[in-house]
C-alpha cells in the first residue's frame, strides 16, 4: 500500500531548527513566507534581507539567498539589492524595534521612494532579543524592562501605528495588518503576504504586511495566554485590515 | 582621448565610471557635492544608477545591499557625513563586501567648516567603526593621480573583498587641473561566486553576514580577516620619494600638502639645505620601507599635515627611535603655506628650537 503525502514542510525553509522561544509566532510567520515563495515558484529568484533582533538568524531559516543588515537598515540594504537586480524578488523581515525605532527613517524613505520590495514587519510590542524592553509599539500601560511601571503616555509617548503612517505615502502600493492569534487570522496573513509579493511582481510599488505576533517569554505569559493577549490588547490598538491597495480587488 | 580640464570631485566620479562602477548611492555635503551631482547625470548614460539616499547612513547601507549582489558600487561624503557611515563600513568589512568610499575631508571636529583638512587621518587609518579591522586608504595628490588610484581602489576592493577609502581634502575636490582618462587593461580578479543574486542554477543559498555567535567561530573569522590585512600590508603599499638619497632632513606629507611641501623643499635646497620628501600614497598600509631605508642617515623627519598632528604618530612608529621626528601643521581648514614650511625647515636646519 502506498502512502499519500498529505503534508510536508515548505521548500521555502531550510531544515535548520529555529532558535525561537516556545509559543513565539516567528516560526509561523517564517513558514507563511516560505510557503508563499514556494507556491509562487520564486524561491530561486529571491534575495531576503535579515534584520537585527530575534529574527537576526532568519538567514539560516529561509531557503533562498540572504544578506544580513545592520540594525534598522534592512530597507536601505534591500534598496541596494533591488536597484541592482530589479529582476529579482527582494524582501526584508524586520521586528518592531528594528523597523519602528532605529530604522524608522529607512522604512519611511524606502516606502516614499516606492521601492519595489516586500517588507514583513513583525510587531509584538516589545524588544525580544535584548530582554523585553519598550518598543515604539509597546502599548500604553504595558510593563517592560524599561517601563517597569507601565508605558506612560506623558513620559514615553504613544505607540506608533506604522501601517497607517506609511499608507499616507504615495510610493506605497499594498499595506495590510494581519495577526497570528488564531487559525483564520493565520490564513488571512498568508493571503496578505501572497498579495504583497504579487504587488512586487507587478512592479506596483512598496508592499508591507504588518503581522501582530507574540512574545511569551518577555510578556511573562504562556503561549495560549499570549495569543489571547494579542486578540484582547493589541488588535484594538492595531486594527487589522488593508490600509493601502493601489491595485484594488483582493 | 586627450586631456580635459575638470574639477577634482568630477574626476573622482568620472574615474569611477571608467573603473566600471555603475551604482552610486550618496547624500549631498560640501565640499564633495559636485561628485554626487556628476554621478546623477553621468551614471544613466552608462546604463547605471544613481540614487540620492535620505542620509549617509542609508547611503552606505544601500552600498552594502548593492555590493551583496556583486556590483561595483561607490559612495562618497565629507567628514561629518563620513562619520555617519562608520557603522556601515564596519559591516562591509565584517561581511567581506567590496566597495569604494570617498572622503573629501573638511575641518572638524563637529560641524567644523567646509575648508580643506586632513584631520580624519586617524578615523580612516585606525578604523572609525567598531571591531578589529583595517581598510586600505589611498590619498591622491593630483587630479591625474585620482584617475589611477580610483581604478586601483576598485581592484583592491574586489581582490580582497574589503572596502577601500579614497581620502582627499577639500582642496583636491575643488581644484581644476587637466587630466587624461587612460584606458587600463582589466585586472584579473576572483569571480564573485559569493554574491547573493538568487539561487537559480547555482545550488544552495548564499548567505552574507557579519554575525557569528560562537566565540571560536568569530575568532576564526577574525583570523581570516587578519590574514587578508597582512597580505594587503605586503602587497598594497604605495608611496613616492623625492630627493631622499642625500637628504639631511625629510618632510613627510600626503595629498595636496605634499605638493606645497615640495615647493618648500626645493626652495630650501636652493639655499643649501638638503631636504627630501616622502609622500605616502597608501595611508594604510603605511609605507615603512622608505623610513627604514633613510632613518639611520637623516638628522630629522618633519611630518607636515593639515591637522594637529595625526600621521606623525605613524611616522614615529616607522622611524622607531632611529631619528628625531618633528611636526608642522595647520588645522581647522587653514592650508599651510610654502613659506611657513620653508621657515620650519630653515629653523630646524639652523638648530633653532621652537
Amino acid at each position: 500500500m502506498t502512502m499519500k503525502t498529505v503534508f510536508q514542510k515548505t521548500k521555502g525553509l531550510t531544515d535548520k531548527p529555529t532558535h525561537y522561544c516556545p509559543g513565539c509566532t516567528h516560526g509561523v510567520i517564517h513558514r507563511l513566507v516560505g510557503e508563499v515563495l514556494e507556491e509562487m515558484d520564486i524561491l530561486e529568484d529571491t534575495i531576503g534581507v535579515a534584520s537585527v533582533g530575534c529574527s537576526v538568524l532568519s538567514y539560516e531559516y529561509f531557503n533562498c539567498d540572504m544578506t544580513q543588515a545592520a540594525h534598522g537598515r534592512a530597507p536601505a540594504v534591500a534598496t541596494g539589492v533591488k536597484r541592482v537586480r530589479p529582476d529579482r524578488f527582494v524582501f526584508t523581515y524586520q521586528g518592531d524595534g528594528d523597523l519602528a525605532s532605529i530604522g524608522i527613517s529607512e522604512i519611511i524613505h524606502a516606502a516614499a521612494r516606492g521601492e519595489k520590495i516586500t517588507v514583513i514587519f513583525v510587531n509584538n510590542a516589545i524588544y525580544g532579543m535584548t530582554g523585553g524592553q519598550m518598543a515604539p509599539t509597546t502599548l500604553i500601560g504595558q510593563k517592560t524592562a524599561t517601563t517597569p511601571f507601565g508605558r506612560n503616555e506623558n513620559i514615553q509617548g504613544s505607540p506608533i501605528r506604522v501601517s497607517e503612517m506609511l499608507s499616507t505615502l504615495d510610493g506605497t502600493a499594498y499595506i495590510e495588518r494581519v495577526s497570528t492569534h488564531d487559525v483564520p487570522n493565520i490564513l488571512k496573513a498568508k493571503k496578505a503576504i501572497r498579495k504583497a509579493f504579487e504587488t512586487q511582481k507587478k512592479g506596483l510599488g512598496f508592499s508591507m504586511v504588518e503581522v501582530l505576533s507574540t512574545c511569551p517569554t518577555n510578556w511573562g505569559l504562556d503561549p495560549q495566554e499570549s495569543l489571547e493577549w494579542v486578540r484582547e490588547n493589541m488588535v484594538p490598538v492595531y486594527p487589522l485590515g488593508v490600509y493601502k491597495n493601489k491595485e484594488g480587488g483582493n | 582621448m586627450g586631456k580635459v580640464l575638470m574639477k577634482g570631485n568630477e574626476v573622482i566620479a568620472e574615474s569611477a565610471v571608467h573603473a566600471g562602477c555603475k551604482y552610486f548611492f550618496g547624500y549631498p555635503i560640501t565640499p564633495q557635492s559636485e561628485l554626487v551631482a556628476y554621478m546623477a547625470r553621468r551614471l544613466p548614460e552608462v546604463g547605471g544608477l544613481f540614487l540620492q539616499a535620505e542620509s549617509e547612513i542609508a547611503a552606505i547601507n544601500m552600498v552594502y545591499g548593492a555590493s551583496s549582489t556583486g556590483a561595483r558600487v561607490m559612495t562618497s561624503s565629507s567628514s561629518p557625513g563620513f562619520s555617519l557611515k562608520q557603522e556601515g563600513i564596519s559591516y562591509l568589512v565584517g561581511s567581506e563586501l567590496p566597495a569604494v568610499i570617498c572622503n573629501i575631508v573638511r575641518g572638524g571636529p563637529g560641524l567644523g567648516n567646509i575648508q580643506p583638512a586632513q584631520s580624519d587621518y586617524f578615523q580612516v587609518t585606525k578604523g572609525g567603526g567598531h571591531g578589529d579591522y583595517h581598510i586600505p586608504v589611498l590619498a591622491p595628490a593630483s587630479l591625474q593621480e585620482i584617475v589611477e588610484l580610483i581604478q586601483d581602489a576598485f581592484d583592491i576592493a574586489d581582490r580582497y573583498r574589503n572596502p577601500v577609502i579614497i581620502m582627499g581634502d577639500g582642496m583636491l575636490g575643488q581644484m581644476m587641473e587637466p587630466v587624461e582618462f587612460t584606458e587600463r587593461p582589466v585586472s584579473e580578479l576572483p569571480e564573485k561566486n559569493w554574491a547573493a543574486t538568487g539561487t537559480r542554477g547555482d545550488g544552495g543559498p548564499k548567505i552574507i553576514t557579519s554575525l557569528e555567535l560562537d566565540a571560536d567561530g568569530l575568532e576564526k573569522r577574525n583570523q581570516h580577516l587578519q590574514k587578508k590585512f597582512a597580505e594587503m600590508k605586503e602587497k598594497e603599499v604605495r608611496y613616492e620619494t623625492y630627493k631622499t638619497e642625500d637628504a639631511d632632513y625629510i618632510i613627510v606629507a600626503f595629498g595636496t600638502v605634499a605638493r606645497i611641501a615640495m615647493n618648500a623643499m626645493n626652495k630650501a635646497r636652493q639655499d643649501g639645505v638638503k631636504v627630501g620628501l616622502i609622500r605616502p600614497i597608501s595611508l594604510w598600509p603605511f609605507p615603512e620601507k622608505p623610513f627604514i631605508e633613510t632613518r639611520d642617515k637623516v638628522n630629522m623627519y618633519i611630518s607636515v599635515e593639515m591637522s594637529a598632528g595625526q600621521m606623525v604618530e605613524d611616522v614615529r612608529l616607522a622611524v622607531n627611535g632611529h631619528a628625531p621626528v618633528d611636526f608642522f601643521g595647520r588645522n581647522g581648514g587653514v592650508v599651510p603655506t610654502q613659506e611657513e614650511i620653508y621657515h620650519k625647515i630653515m629653523m630646524i636646519a639652523g638648530g633653532i628650537q621652537v
